[in-house]
Parts: C-alpha cells; sequence; structure tokens
C-alpha cells in the first residue's frame, strides 16, 4: 500500500471509503478483540469475516471492559489482509494520547476510525477507574479531520511530513433521547468532518424511516455515508433484554413474537424437561430465525434513500455474518482498486 | 456550597488512632447546613467517640468546640488554645478546613472527619445535588444555565451522548441526564439552534488539569502604604 494518498482523489484511499465512493452498499462487520493478549483470536474471527465485509470495525474496550486494543487488533487485521476501522472512544485517552495513537495507527496501515464517546466505566470491570473525557467525539471527528486535511495537530502546531490519512466515522443512535435532537446531533457531526456514520441497531424500520426523513430533510445523507447498524437476535430472551435495558434500540413486538415461535416446538416444556439436545435443538432454531429477520432487515434499510450500506453487529458470533450477507444478495463483495498514485 | 459527608465512626477511630486528647472541631458554614460538620454533629461525634473508647476500655478525652468558618485564619485563631492543647484535631469542616487547620497549626496532627464531596446545592429535605465542578471557565451562558462539566457523566460539550434515555443518564436510572436537561431548557426558551455551534475542545488548564490554581486581585491587595496607615 502506497504511503501517499494525496492527489488519487481519496481521503484515506481505504477500502471502505473506495466502496462507497463507487456507490456501492457497503457491508462492515464488528469484531470484539480478546479480553486477553492472543493474537490467534483475532486470526480466526477474520477467517470468518475475510471476504464478507469491506471493512471490520474493531470495538475499544467495550462497554469499559479491558480488551485487546483496536489499534493492535487492527494491525493484526491489517496483516491478515482485512481492513479494520478501529474505533477510539474519549473515556480512555486525552488528546495527546489520542494524537499519538492516530499516527502510530495511519504508519501500521489503518486507514479507517470510527470516534465515539465510549459508555461509562461504571458498566466494566473497572468501575474505580479515572475517566478522561478531555473532548468529545465530535470534537474528535474535528480533530482527526484536522490531522488529515490541514496538516495540524488539535493544538494548531502544523504536523510535518506524513500525516494520519483516516477515514473518519461517528456513529449515531437514532431512538436515543432526545429523539428530536438526534438528527441535529448527527448534522452536528457531519460538519465536524465525519465521513460516515455507523448507526445504533436498528430493528423498527418505520421508526428508522422517520429517522431517515428528517435526515433526507436536512440534506445530511449529501454529505456523509450512512450505515444503518443491524444485528442478529440470538433469542427472544435478548430480545427482550436489548429493549428494557440498551438505550435507543426499539424492538417491535412482532420481531420478538416471531423470535418467540421460532422455540415454539420446545414453548410447552420447563426447565428441567429440556434435554442438552432440546436446549440444542432450539438454540438453533432461534439463531436461524435471527439471521433471516437480519437479512430482511438488510434488504429493507438497502430500500431506504440515504442509507450507504450497513454495519453488521455479531458480538461474539462472527459465524453469523456469512449466512447474513449471503442471504442479502451482498456476496461477493465488489473491488474497487485504488488508482496508482500520481506523481507530480 | 460545599456538601460533604460523614466518614463512619469506624474510620474516624482508626484517623484518631491513639490519641488520648482529641479536639473536635466543627464548622458553621456549608456543612453546617449539609448536616455534616457543624456544631450539632461535633457534638454528637465527641460523645460517640468518648463512649466508644470507654467502651473499648481506652477512655479519652474527647471535646468539642465549631467555629464560624474554618477557611478563614481568623476564625481559627479564636481556637488556638484548644487546639494546642490536644494530641490530635478531628476536623468536620471540608477540606479546606482541614487544611487550614493543618496550615495555621503546624504544631498539630489533623485529621478529616468528612469526605467532603461536591459543589452542590439541596434539591428538597435531605437530598443535596452536585452542579459545579469548577472548572475556571463557566460556560453556563451556552447551556441555558445547567452545567454540562458537573451534569454530563461524561462532560460532553456538544450535545447527548447515545446513553440518554427517559431524561436520565446511561449510568443510573436516578440521574437525569445533563444534556436532555439543556435541550429542553433551550427549547422551552426558542434557542435550540445554540446547540448546533460545535464547541471547540475545552481548555482544562483553567481547571484541576492547570495544577493547583490561585487568584490574585491586586485591586484588593493591601498594599504595604495603605498598611502603614493612612
Ligand atoms: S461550566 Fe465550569 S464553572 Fe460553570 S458551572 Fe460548570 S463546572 Fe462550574
Ligand atoms: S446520558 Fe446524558 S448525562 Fe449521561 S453521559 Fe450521556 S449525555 Fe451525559
Amino acid at each position: 500500500m502506497t504511503e501517499t494518498i494525496n492527489g488519487n482523489g481519496y481521503l484515506s484511499g481505504s477500502n471502505l471509503e473506495r466502496i462507497l465512493k463507487a456507490g456501492h452498499f457497503a457491508v462492515t462487520a464488528e469484531l470484539g478483540p480478546p479480553q486477553s493478549a492472543d493474537g490467534n483470536v483475532i486470526r480466526h474471527k477474520a477467517g470468518l469475516l475475510k471476504g464478507y465485509c469491506d471493512a471490520v470495525n474493531l470495538t475499544d474496550n467495550q462497554t469499559a471492559i479491558v480488551r485487546m486494543s483496536s489499534i493492535g487488533a487492527g494491525t493484526i487485521l491489517v496483516q491478515e489482509g482485512l481492513e479494520p476501522v478501529i474505533q477510539m472512544v474519549c473515556r480512555d485517552r486525552n488528546r495527546l494520547a489520542m494524537q499519538s495513537d492516530l499516527l502510530g495507527a495511519h504508519a501500521m496501515g489503518i486507514r479507517n476510525l470510527l470516534c465515539l464517546s465510549g459508555d461509562h466505566q461504571v458498566f466494566g470491570n473497572h468501575p474505580g477507574a479515572k475517566n478522561v473525557y478531555d473532548i468529545d467525539s465530535i470534537q474528535m471527528v474535528k480533530m482527526v479531520s484536522d490531522m488529515r486535511d490541514k496538516h495540524i495537530f488539535q493544538c494548531g502546531e502544523e504536523m510535518k511530513g506524513q500525516q494520519p490519512c483516516l477515514f473518519v466515522g461517528a456513529a449515531e443512535s437514532p431512538f436515543a433521547h432526545p429523539i428530536d435532537f438526534r438528527p441535529y446531533r448527527l448534522a452536528k457531526k457531519v460538519k465536524a468532518g465525519a465521513n460516515f456514520i455507523q448507526t445504533q441497531l436498528v430493528y423498527d424500520i418505520n421508526a428508522f424511516n422517520d429517522f431517515m426523513k428528517k435526515v433526507r430533510e436536512l440534506g445530511i445523507h449529501k454529505d456523509t455515508y450512512i450505515l444503518a447498524g443491524v444485528g442478529p437476535l440470538k433469542s427472544p430472551g435478548m430480545a427482550n433484554y436489548m429493549k428494557a435495558n440498551v438505550p435507543g434500540i426499539l424492538i417491535p413486538d412482532e420481531i420478538i413474537e416471531r423470535m418467540k415461535e421460532a422455540g415454539a416446538p420446545w414453548a410447552g416444556k420447563s426447565k428441567d424437561e429440556l434435554t442438552p439436545d432440546d436446549k440444542k435443538a432450539r438454540a438453533e432454531a432461534w439463531k436461524e430465525m435471527g439471521i433471516r429477520i437480519c437479512i430482511e432487515l438488510v434488504k429493507e434499510l438497502r430500500q431506504i434513500e440515504g442509507v450507504a450500506g450497513v454495519h453488521i453487529m455479531a458480538i461474539e458470533w462472527e459465524e453469523a455474518i456469512k449466512p447474513i450477507v449471503e442471504g442479502a444478495g451482498l456476496y461477493p463483495r465488489p473491488v474497487v482498486p485504488l488508482p496508482a498514485p500520481q506523481t507530480a | 456550597m460545599i456538601v460533604a459527608e460523614q466518614k463512619s465512626l469506624e474510620e474516624i477511630k482508626s484517623l484518631v488512632g491513639n490519641a488520648e486528647k482529641v479536639l473536635v472541631v466543627g464548622c458553621g458554614t456549608c456543612v453546617t447546613v449539609c448536616f455534616a460538620g457543624g456544631a450539632r454533629e461535633a457534638a454528637i461525634v465527641s460523645a460517640s467517640l468518648r463512649m466508644s473508647s470507654k467502651l473499648d476500655g481506652n477512655p479519652k478525652e474527647v471535646t468539642d468546640v465549631t467555629v464560624q468558618r474554618q477557611c478563614e485564619w481568623e476564625y481559627l485563631d479564636e481556637i488556638a488554645a484548644q487546639v494546642e492543647a490536644v494530641d490530635v484535631v478531628l476536623s468536620l469542616g471540608c477540606g479546606i478546613g482541614v487544611q487550614a487547620i493543618a496550615e495555621h497549626f503546624p504544631n498539630t496532627w489533623v485529621v478529616p472527619g468528612l469526605n467532603t464531596t461536591f459543589l452542590g446545592l439541596p434539591t428538597e429535605q435531605g437530598t443535596w445535588v452536585e452542579r459545579c465542578a469548577a472548572c475556571g471557565d463557566c460556560l453556563l451562558g451556552l447551556t441555558g444555565g445547567i452545567c454540562p462539566i458537573a451534569r454530563c457523566s461524561k462532560s460532553l460539550l456538544n450535545g447527548p451522548c447515545g446513553g440518554s434515555i427517559d431524561g436520565h443518564c446511561e449510568i443510573d436510572d436516578e440521574i437525569p441526564c445533563g444534556w436532555q436537561l439543556i435541550y429542553d431548557r433551550l427549547n422551552s426558551k426558542g434557542k435550540l439552534d445554540m446547540l448546533m455551534d460545535i464547541q471547540p475542545p475545552k481548555n482544562w488548564s483553567t481547571s484541576r488539569d492547570g495544577g493547583p490554581r490561585k487568584i490574585v486581585r491586586e485591586d484588593l491587595r493591601l498594599n504595604e502604604k495603605e498598611e502603614s496607615g493612612s
């Protein structure tokens, strides 16, 4: 990969950027790094995803639980021939640490970044930690864009030499509160420089349609690429839990009913009556339904004007990506070559 | 005001340790109002220490006194004799009061009886809430008088995170989301457009991050001429 992307028409030259710019419906997937130093976990999961998505998000200490760093894991993905989107949260780093890590990330061949506030540390395994929140996610988007486009550090000092060329993303949770403000917050992120957006999980297409309608009214979809978040449900219990406990996740009753129905053959039996084989079969039936619903959602999202792709979150269930992408008719993934660097 | 709460008697006892003569010093200002370290609390803590030391078979001589403000030298001067007569002072002032005693009476060992918790106010009888983090560069003019530094769990400056739900913060159903409050307030005033400006990274050097802070007001300083008598 060439270090110089200037002059080829791309901001970062990342595969994700090329796919989106070419007008293809993009597919990204999520990979949770392990709570250990074992790089083989990343290699194994990479094997499940390779060829089925355009880039892979690596979470950054997700839910405030210490895991292998997104940059470390991202470097392994680069070695494996997959393209990482490294996530970075504002909880754990101040502006110095962020910038230096991003210089390192670029040097390691990483070209996509997703800027996030991060879950509060009370949720994780170090609730007594001091949080940072030196800058917020919108300020991070601006800082990283300025590093790339203006060759300056956050302090305003000029950067001499290679700048980090990252395709900069941000997240939006369309149904978090105050719900009326969400499209405007998205507009703010795009104004700050967000090249792409990945949303919180969408199950309620009607509600998402309303959100996208507002987004189109504001014209935001013309200035950024919006990837809608989807994820296969594993069981009706998981659906109910997420609906009740995860802010900004709406799951229509109809979807929960379909998940329940998938387990209907085992429904009459109490816990003790179910043999391990029963449980296994029921789990498989649920998962199959979860994948089927997910495929339908992807197909519906694809029809919505302004949705440029999907981001599939199948945490600790990376095997689900392949059937979803195939089932949604998004396989094989298109190839958009990087043009040869132009010499002056 | 400064809001504090009392340490457990267990912890207070271990802080006082083997000292035989103990002076409990209350403060008549903030910690009186939040029922943590006023005259009443000083008398109760002092009696509890006396009693429990007797029960432990090692009776201590514990007295108490309350000054109007522990954070000003002149009020501390009033109790100089009592302070010098004991082995340890248990301050029921905020962290500033404890340090004022340590600084003013270098020969005296002083320990804290309170945990100084935040700058806030009582919202109802028995409930106090944080309102300001003393960041040194007040932003309340941008947010309708609601502080995003102290009242958003992530001190965000550009609007609510994705964890805001039904008016409360993602970390606790009992904690209002500071950004929902800001949004509602600006909305009610027809000033939502203020939220569309991107707030730049904050300069935290005016906050604790810039090191211990100091204010010098030349206009208020007594210069030598004035001091020596006009
Ligand atoms: S902006 Fe700063 S000074 Fe103003 S209330 Fe908040 S923490 Fe206090
Ligand atoms: S939920 Fe509200 S108060 Fe809590 S961190 Fe997010 S924006 Fe701040």
